[in-house]
């Protein structure tokens, strides 16, 4: 199994954090069954300090991971939450926001550029929008989710992966963290979207005035 | 090494999650497993090595083909050094990683299969010269050579045969003349890798030429020396790139501090290096096969014929299977001998078993893949081309299959 393409992008902006100082310890979680171990081992490898592995048999859709994602913060009380803005499996888009929702911590979503600011204790964030980018000043503790442009993750060297094999991943489960995760909707079906139908060539402005009016009706 | 403390504002813990990815398309042919002979961490290890080589080192593979050369504007050498590729058996002290050949097999490989030719050239580096070095070299030696060796800053090579010795490696006529303070070389090494660009060599030479294979003498070269040159690269027919050359020395002083190992003493550590070295580049032609595949595979998918894509057809899938076959035996083969090598235990038959029955099978497969791609695998914008004439080399270098046959078959002979 492999890292999310966009949490190996939180993944080292967490570790750049770190090496700029305003952090002192990188924490990784993962949530389901057992090969999330090996996700968390290539995280460790990469340089996070330890990891927390949720287990789980359950499916789990974003609700389940953002409430997961609350309790730990309540444990761990980190001063910074970095995730990817979406898993490529799902493409959902929707955990990083909602866990800001829970805990009521400003969101800078879509991230294309972070910077910590100890001494003001806030975090300045850019965002790439439809407009263009967003320049956000969010007062920490804060949520950010990275988007692809925000940094190339580094490799896992040889060195790094034997140091990994000391680092501790502790295991805790929904029951333990207290939270009871509901499924809280049923997948009826998935179908692919309509295929687009051929256009029709027109021979005269008239003719497109006419269809325009009588039958797509915008006149 | 995690810092807890009180108060939010000082402690800062940075947070993060990790959603499990599915396996999607792109990364599924990449993961042949043999997983059962690597633990997690070699496992790990070995996915590293294929992403860097697969980004910094596959991009140029065409390149350093068509034009006998490694890359102008990047140095690959730093590169692996920096990854810390070059000194996997080297102690940590010089900058090592202090593991073992399972390790190195699986760099080897890794590197292979992004390019042929930088693979051998890597092979050569890491164990022909730097190991040799970690083996044979007193403190002194290793102080002086290895952390540039490793760092990849200085290349290192090996040379023992000779326009007239191949095989016959015993019979080289290249002479170490005793003179006060040292010994003055003279003679030709040919078809060394690296030879043109390498810093620190290891030359073999006969110091009595009258004894036999127990008069020689393994000696520590440096670029520079006087009465040291390389002659004219050699043009190959593939590992084209990895730079081979002719080496001339004409009254060559070597202090007599370069001595590696003992006067005389020089066969021991030819041979013994020579197990180790096949079984290293054993690894060599596995990357190849698995090369192959990466290309065949894909293309069989969707290149179609009769309106069918060729994969659909048994006459492929066979060849598909042969193919998988190879590489999943010749892979298990290379890796088991390894981690005996890793346990203390070397056998000479083992090692040189592991490069002939890997070489020979690279090149039936290489021609496989040629043939998988019909015509496209005949044209030279594909690779397979250069994975054949990369393949065949492994047939040759570090004994001939010939030289391994009737070793092994002499070793089983005598205690089977």
């Amino acid at each position: 199994m492999s890292m999310n393409p966009f949490c190996e992008i939180a993944l080292e902006e967490a570790l750049r954090v770190k090496e700029s100082g305003a952090a002192s310890e990188v924490v990784i979680v993962s949530m389901g069954n057992e090969k999330c171990t090996e996700v968390l081992r290539t995280g460790l490898a990469m340089g996070a300090d330890r990891g927390i592995h949720v287990a789980t048999e359950r499916p789990l859709y974003p609700l389940a991971v953002a409430k997961l994602l609350q309790a730990l913060v309540r444990k761990e009380e980190p001063g910074l939450l970095l995730l990817g803005k979406q898993a490529i499996d799902d493409d959902c888009n929707q955990t990083g926001q909602m866990v800001a929702g829970f805990l009521n911590w400003p969101q800078g979503t879509f991230a294309s550029k972070v910077k910590v600011d100890k001494s003001e204790n806030c975090v300045h964030v850019e965002r790439e929008i439809d407009g263009g980018l967003e320049s956000l000043r969010l007062q920490l503790p804060a949520v950010i989710t990275t988007d692809l442009r925000l940094n190339q993750p580094r490799y896992a060297t040889l060195p790094n992966i034997m140091k990994a094999k000391k680092k501790p991943i502790a295991k805790v489960t929904p029951e333990e963290l207290q939270v009871e995760i509901t499924e809280d909707f049923d997948i009826l079906e998935v179908v692919e979207p309509d295929k687009r139908k051929a256009g029709v060539m027109l021979s005269s402005v008239d003719e497109l005035l006419d269809k325009l009016k009588n039958e797509a009706h915008v006149l | 090494m995690s810092g807890f403390y009180s108060s939010r504002g000082v402690r800062k813990l940075v947070f993060e999650v990790i959603l499990r990815r599915k396996a999607n398309a792109f990364t599924q042919h990449s993961k042949f497993s043999t997983s059962s002979l690597l633990d997690n961490t070699l496992t790990q290890f070995k996915e590293s090595v294929y992403q860097f080589a697969k980004e910094n080192i596959a991009p140029h593979a065409a390149t350093i083909d068509s034009t006998n050369s490694f890359p102008k504007g990047v140095n690959l050498w730093r590169l692996m050094g920096d990854f810390h590729l070059h000194g996997i058996t080297a102690p940590e002290e010089f900058g090592g990683m202090g593991l073992g050949y399972l390790y190195h097999c699986v760099a080897m490989e890794e590197i292979s299969r992004a390019s042929g030719s930088v693979g051998l050239s890597y092979g050569a580096h890491s164990n022909l010269c730097i190991n040799q070095l970690v083996r044979n070299g007193n403190s002194v030696q290793k102080e002086k050579y290895l952390p540039k060796l490793i760092s990849g800053e200085h290349v290192g090579a090996l040379a023992m045969s000779e326009p007239n010795s191949g095989s016959d490696v015993v019979s080289m006529k290249c002479k170490a003349d005793r003179v006060e303070g040292g010994y003055i070389l003279n003679g030709n090494k040919m078809w060394c890798t690296n030879g043109p660009t390498a810093n620190t060599l290891i030359i073999y030479a006969k110091t009595n030429v009258n004894a036999g294979s127990k008069g020689i003498t393994a000696f520590i070269i440096e670029k520079g020396m006087k009465g040291f040159n390389t002659a004219q690269k050699l043009d190959k027919l593939g590992m084209r790139g990895s730079d081979t050359c002719e080496l001339v020395f004409e009254n060559c002083f070597v202090p007599e501090e370069n001595v590696l190992g003992e006067e005389g003493k020089g066969v021991y550590v030819m041979m013994s290096g020579l197990d180790l070295e096949r079984l290293v580049l054993a690894a060599g032609p596995v990357g190849l096969m698995q090369a192959s595949l990466d290309t065949v595979l894909p293309y069989v998918r969707q290149r179609e014929q009769f309106g069918t894509p060729i994969g659909e057809f048994q006459l492929i899938q066979g060849k598909l299977a042969d193919m998988y076959a190879s590489l999943q035996a010749s892979r298990s083969f290379v890796y088991a001998v390894a981690s005996q090598c890793d346990g203390g235990y070397v056998d000479r038959k083992d090692c040189a078993a592991t490069i002939l029955f890997t070489s020979e099978n690279a090149t039936k497969v290489a021609l496989q893949a040629i043939q998988c791609l019909g015509g496209n695998g005949y044209i030279n914008e594909y690779p397979t081309g250069r994975l054949l004439r990369d393949a065949k080399l492994y047939e040759i270098g570090a004994g001939t299959c010939e030289i391994r046959r009737m070793l092994i078959g002499r070793e089983l002979y005598k205690s089977g």
